[in-house]
């Protein structure tokens, strides 16, 4: 006979792993980002982002009669964390894994996907790269089952000395980075990529810096004034940047600041507060609010519409990867994960920014043009301003996929 | 070479000044009170976000006086509903409290303003070139931030050594039961210095905010430097934790201007090549390692005289 008291327990049992498995209607997207601690504000936004675009989606019918739901898991910017929360984002039905800030943590998802998914070949999980820009996640680390589509910082650094070819007001270049991989990355690819495209630019100074212990960079720009430079060329972000320029217009230095990470958040705020002359200050980069593309102007517009007039839809390579994503859903009929990234491997497609998109099936390196903006004053009517301070990026350049290529080193084991 | 230097002690001057007005209120709690207060980085963040809106609805001149008062009453309640009840269990939990205190105040932050940095900008009065120099202007503002901490050392120095509410407080921090058989009301006492410190730590807040960048985790950014400040300058000297400010702000200064590689440096010293492990570190330049080391310093204080440079009571 059944004991009562079996019974029960079997029955709560029931029902507690029942309530885990997803509802048949519901598509889950895992964004794993920090969410907690000082990297949370851009977790945050890469949340709100993937929520903006699944709301899309869901407006226009969902996929395959399926609505799309981003839950957002805090991996508070640690690799180990990381591996945990992908663990658990897939034991509760996800299978579309999106994450973009941090090298580590970026690497770690790789490594634990290839394992996993060999080991489950019913569970199988996509990961979306949507920004990430450390260069081994496309070479010694790349993984079959990652799409990066963001430009990695080595490309970032090959578009920006093809641009700098054709700025002839560029002699003296001065670098100046964080002393960890991406800043020694962005050192030593410039100095690489110059010395090819513009051998008679002189590099006058070359600073590593740590990062995020510097709060007085006055002697830093002494250092750059005394050099006589009339470029800076920096990878410095959030508030090292903001201090690094606050102190350049404190001092009344001037010199042409081609950054990789201006568009973060508070760096137009700190461009504004430096007091620093308008346009003298540039960003590389997939998009910005101001592009000549009207379908890239109508996305930025809804998104600021939902999310807020002071914050800018910073992840252009989201909008690509969900563009994509449901493309492949609609033309296979089907949301398995596999046989999405297989067709994705090696497609073409038409950025929403402009030109020519392709990912590249070696590395599953997204490719697509890069845009050089500066910043400056932008009327109401004219333009979207950046973080309500009434300055707005401004297309200087653009520079086409091609001129981005970058070699890989990517042997990713593919699944039989 | 003259330029370099001149620009160097310059530098370092003002931004050993600034580190002295963030440390002043911590030497005088931890002085006069022997309260390690984790927290006093989280005060001066407290300092720079009244501050800030402050100066949004009424002014920046109104800002400076009512921004460190306020502070300086958290401050009080704190010690006088939080501390004083803790002090009775000894330092160690006096120390986690401040530490869970820092916690509280940064969460509190982020609820009310958000996590991004705000826009706390120099007020249009200062924002101005004081003098230029060989063709770097230097702000008005940071000469008035020298200014405002060359006074609040004098001040403190004349309340601590000159006037009988400091003669009272240095008795109760050695004889205090003495004390307040005399009919002070010892406790009070406390109270008052822990506000006193914690408002010059807003102070510091509400005049550094528009320099640096105000956000959520801009204690941690001071957090450090501040206790190297302490321990080099000795604990419960004022004097000394203005000199610590200094050098650590001269010697930052010019260790940034020093692109000589460590290797070379150890080579003049007689040391050819590195020891086992620690050959990445020769290629390292000073100007890399510039933000270390004031840390580097208290280390080296700390071996050769733990006291610190002018370590004694106040």
């Amino acid at each position: 006979m059944i004991n009562t008291r079996m019974l029960v327990l079997a029955v709560a049992g029931a029902i507690a792993c029942g309530s885990s498995v997803q509802a048949e209607d519901t598509f889950r997207i895992g964004l794993i980002d920090p969410l907690s601690g000082p990297a949370a504000t851009t977790g945050e936004v890469g949340l709100k982002t993937w929520q903006f675009l699944a709301g899309e989606v869901n407006a226009s019918g969902g996929l395959n009669g399926q609505k799309l739901e981003v839950v957002g898991y805090d991996n508070k910017m640690n690799p180990q964390e990381t591996a945990i929360q992908a663990q658990k984002a897939i034991d509760s039905g996800v299978r579309l894994l999106v994450r973009a800030n941090g090298s580590a943590p970026g690497v770690a998802l790789n490594d634990f996907l290839n394992k996993f998914n060999e080991r489950n070949p019913t569970k199988q999980t996509l990961y979306f790269d949507y920004a990430g820009a450390d260069p081994a996640a496309t070479n010694e680390k790349c993984s079959y089952w990652q799409i990066r589509w963001a430009a990695n910082i080595d490309m970032k650094v090959l578009a920006l000395a093809s641009f700098l070819k054709g700025q002839a007001d560029t002699k003296k270049l001065y670098l100046f980075n964080g002393d960890y991989s991406t800043g020694q990355g962005i050192q030593k690819a410039m100095r690489t990529n110059m010395a090819e495209k513009r051998p008679d630019v002189q590099i006058v100074g070359d600073e590593l810096v740590p990062l995020m212990k510097v709060n007085d960079f006055a002697p830093y720009v002494e250092k750059i004034k005394a050099s006589g430079a009339d470029t800076v060329v920096t990878g410095a972000w959030g508030q090292d940047l903001a201090l690094l320029l606050k102190a350049a217009g404190e001092a009344g230095l001037r010199v042409k600041w081609y950054t990789f990470f201006a568009q973060g958040i508070g760096s137009p705020t700190a461009v504004r507060q430096s007091g620093l002359p308008s346009h003298t200050v540039f960003q590389i980069y997939e998009a910005h609010a101001n592009l000549p593309s009207v379908a890239y102007r109508e996305e930025e517009k809804n998104f600021r519409a939902v999310v807020g007039a002071g914050q800018t839809m910073m992840y252009p390579g989201s909008v690509n990867a969900m563009d994509m994503f449901s493309k492949a859903a609609r033309d296979l009929k089907t949301l398995d994960v596999a046989k999405i990234v297989a067709s994705l491997e090696g497609a073409k497609f038409k950025p929403r920014a402009g030109g020519d998109g392709w990912i590249r099936a070696e590395d599953h390196q997204v490719f697509q043009p890069l845009y050089v903006a500066s910043i400056g004053p932008i009327e109401k009517d004219k333009g979207f301003d950046e973080e309500n301070t009434g300055w707005g990026w401004r297309q200087i350049g653009e520079v086409k996929p091609e001129d981005t290529l970058v070699p890989t080193t990517c042997q990713m084991k593919r699944p039989q | 070479m003259l330029q370099l230097v001149t620009f160097s002690i310059l530098n370092g001057l003002l931004y050993g000044m600034l580190l002295f007005l963030l440390a002043s209120g911590l030497t005088l709690i931890f002085s006069m009170m022997g309260v390690l207060n984790i927290a006093h980085a989280s005060f001066y963040m407290l300092g720079a976000y009244f501050g800030f809106q402050i100066a949004k609805e009424i002014g920046f001149w109104p800002a400076l006086l009512i921004a460190p008062l306020a502070v300086g009453l958290i401050g009080a309640l704190i010690e006088r509903y939080g501390l004083r009840r803790v002090h009775a269990y000894g330092h160690v939990a006096e120390l986690l409290f401040t530490f869970g205190l820092a916690f509280i105040i940064e969460e509190l932050v982020q609820m009310i303003w958000g996590r991004v940095p705000v826009d706390y900008r120099i007020p249009a009065g200062l924002n101005t070139t004081a003098f230029t120099l060989f063709n770097t202007s230097y702000p008005t503002f940071r000469v008035f931030i020298l200014l405002i901490a060359v006074a609040v050392f004098g001040l403190l120095m004349l309340l601590v050594t000159k006037t009988r509410v400091g003669l009272i407080v240095r008795a109760a921090l050695t004889q205090p039961r003495m004390v307040g058989m005399l009919g002070h009301d010892v406790p009070r006492i406390f109270m008052l210095v822990f506000g006193l410190g914690c408002a010059l730590a807003g102070l510091a807040g509400v005049i550094a905010g528009p320099v640096f960048v105000t956000q959520p985790s801009m204690a941690g950014v001071f957090g450090p430097i501040l206790f190297v400040v302490i321990v080099v300058g000795g604990l419960g000297s004022l004097a000394g934790a203005l000199i610590a400010s200094l050098l650590i702000g001269l010697v930052q200064t010019f260790a940034v201007a020093l692109n000589v590689s460590i290797g070379t440096v150890m080579g003049a010293v007689g040391i050819s090549s590195p020891p086992l492990l620690l050959d990445e570190l020769w290629p390292v330049t000073i100007a890399q390692i510039a933000p270390v080391v004031p840390y580097l310093l208290m280390v080296l204080l700390l071996i050769f005289r733990p006291t610190g440079l002018l370590g004694r009571r106040m």
